[in-house]
């Protein structure tokens, strides 16, 4: 018989951290990410998961001791939002250059200024280009099975490298859901422990993260940049491994309702649902509409969105980032510089939506949708900007 | 390593690009970085030591009649042995 608890989604993206039996944890607690270090730490003094638990003066210092329990050979969670994402920044580049597949959970939130606790994708795309996997959440249950997927990839000997599991703060990490646990047997059998190919031991010296000299360095980074493009296949490759034993088949970019529709959506997150529910009531009405649900964001999946949108008329990009003086959104300047090179002759419309936890209701998808069929070009002349933010005051 | 530093393709790095062989910093020589070079004058020098404690780079060495000299393959031209020498027996000249 199926496990299925109602419960409150970071409690359960915990309860997926004590079922992969992580043996060291370091975080500092930030809002919306505190109930997932708090349940752990419950669950490592009542002696729920055997693991270290380190209680720790900062992000900077939580991700610092995450790589030496890594480079020691633990399998290591972490997780922040925003501010601490942000103060985890230099440090996260040596994770990955050091090939540690330690797993973050990032409850994605608003950057300061002003203060904002509410969510959008400004904390992890400003953390894009850090050489990280970054997975995103639609909902509970993929949060509890992506910290699964993600943790038997990371350690794949092919892949090796660090990965971030997004889920929207607040609105998804603090509601309460039906969500399907695994037994503990299964998971073991999907998810072995972690051997490490390098830790650090004194019975066999290594050097982990050396001086690169200019004679060294291209080469090193390229190595590093082919390991995560590579590991998009390994990724498939486990989804699939885990759609077979768990009866949850998950892809990289998933199409919803995209067979008959010309327009599609393309967005990442919770959001998702919304627009599902949006392509529900267009339908009703006789309308079609697609959504191309991106759940893969680093490293980039091309290949897959390039058989997802060729020979759509319109491809309507929602970010939920501010661009900081780019021409768009950073997943529409993906996909726009995806649709040149690869040849995709589509009207593009980019909008964002979300900033700072603004609700985005099913109707504004709708709007959306209706405002981007009477456009007749990528470019929007006589505009500021080339993107729309939705439900801005002016 | 089993061969020079530009040697390497991308493929044939170790994984995090570990350094799986201990002491291999002495195969890759930082001496021609050098644009001086410090010159013992033994007439002057009283074998004390302080250039071979205080040259970061370890470079410096004592020979068996007690004097000391830096070997090339490892000496940047730093200066620091010359400023720290109190007799004045280093000079750093030009190459």
């Amino acid at each position: 018989m199926k496990n299925v608890k109602g419960i409150e989604v970071s409690i359960a993206l915990a309860e997926s951290v004590r079922l992969c039996r992580f043996e060291a944890i370091s975080a500092y607690p930030i809002t919306p990410q505190t109930h997932i270090v708090e349940h752990l730490s419950e669950l490592v003094a009542d002696g729920d998961l055997e693991a270290e638990f380190i209680t720790i003066e900062s992000e900077h210092s939580a991700i610092s001791s995450c790589i030496g329990a890594s480079a020691a050979g633990a399998r290591t969670f972490t997780s922040t939002s925003s501010q601490g994402l942000a103060l985890m920044h230099e440090i996260l580049f040596i994770a990955s250059a050091l090939r540690l597949p330690i797993v973050m959970a990032v409850v994605n939130r608003a950057l300061s200024a002003p203060l904002s606790i509410w969510n959008d994708h400004g904390d992890v795309m400003a953390e894009r280009d850090t050489g990280w996997i970054q997975l995103f959440c639609e909902n509970g249950q993929e949060a509890v099975d992506f910290m699964i997927i993600a943790t038997r990839f990371a350690e794949d000997r092919r892949v090796l490298l660090p990965v971030m599991v997004c889920l929207d703060g607040f609105i998804l990490s603090h509601v309460v859901e039906p969500v399907v646990f695994p037994a503990q047997e299964p998971v073991d059998a999907f998810l072995p422990s972690y051997e490490p190919l390098y830790t650090l031991h004194p019975d066999r010296p290594l050097t982990m993260g050396a001086f690169g000299m200019p004679e060294i360095y291209a080469e090193a980074r390229y190595a590093q940049e082919n390991a995560l493009i590579d590991s998009r296949e390994v990724i498939k490759e486990v989804m699939r491994d885990f759609g077979n034993k768990f009866g949850r088949e998950y892809r990289i970019v998933e199409c919803y309702n995209c067979e008959k529709a010309d327009t599609v959506f393309v967005a990442m997150g919770s959001m998702n649902e919304n627009i599902m529910t949006a392509v529900d009531e267009l339908k009703s009405q006789g309308k079609e509409a697609g959504l191309v649900k991106l759940r893969l964001f680093r490293p980039f999946p091309s290949d897959e969105l390039v058989e997802a949108l060729t020979g759509k008329k319109r491809i309507i990009v929602i970010d939920r980032a501010m661009p900081a003086g780019a021409m768009n959104g950073p997943v529409f300047s993906e996909i726009s510089s995806l649709a040149n090179i690869r040849g995709i002759d589509a009207v593009l419309s980019n909008y964002l939506v979300g900033i700072g936890g603004r609700d985005v209701k099913p109707e504004e998808f709708i709007d959306i949708y209706r405002e981007a069929l009477a456009q007749t070009s990528s470019f929007v002349k006589d505009a500021k900007t080339n993107y729309r933010m939705v439900g801005v005051r002016e | 390593m089993a061969k020079p530093m530009e040697e390497y393709k991308w493929q044939e790095l170790n994984v995090g690009c570990v350094v799986d062989e201990p002491g291999s910093a002495s195969e890759y020589k930082t001496g021609n970085w050098r644009v001086q070079k410090p010159v013992w004058d033994d007439s002057k020098c009283i074998k004390c030591g302080v250039c071979w404690m205080f040259c970061p780079d370890a470079a410096i060495f004592q020979k068996k009649d007690g004097y000391f000299e830096a070997n090339p393959d490892y000496c940047k031209g730093c200066g620091i042995c010359a400023r720290e020498c109190w007799p004045g027996a280093i000079t750093m000249m030009e190459l």
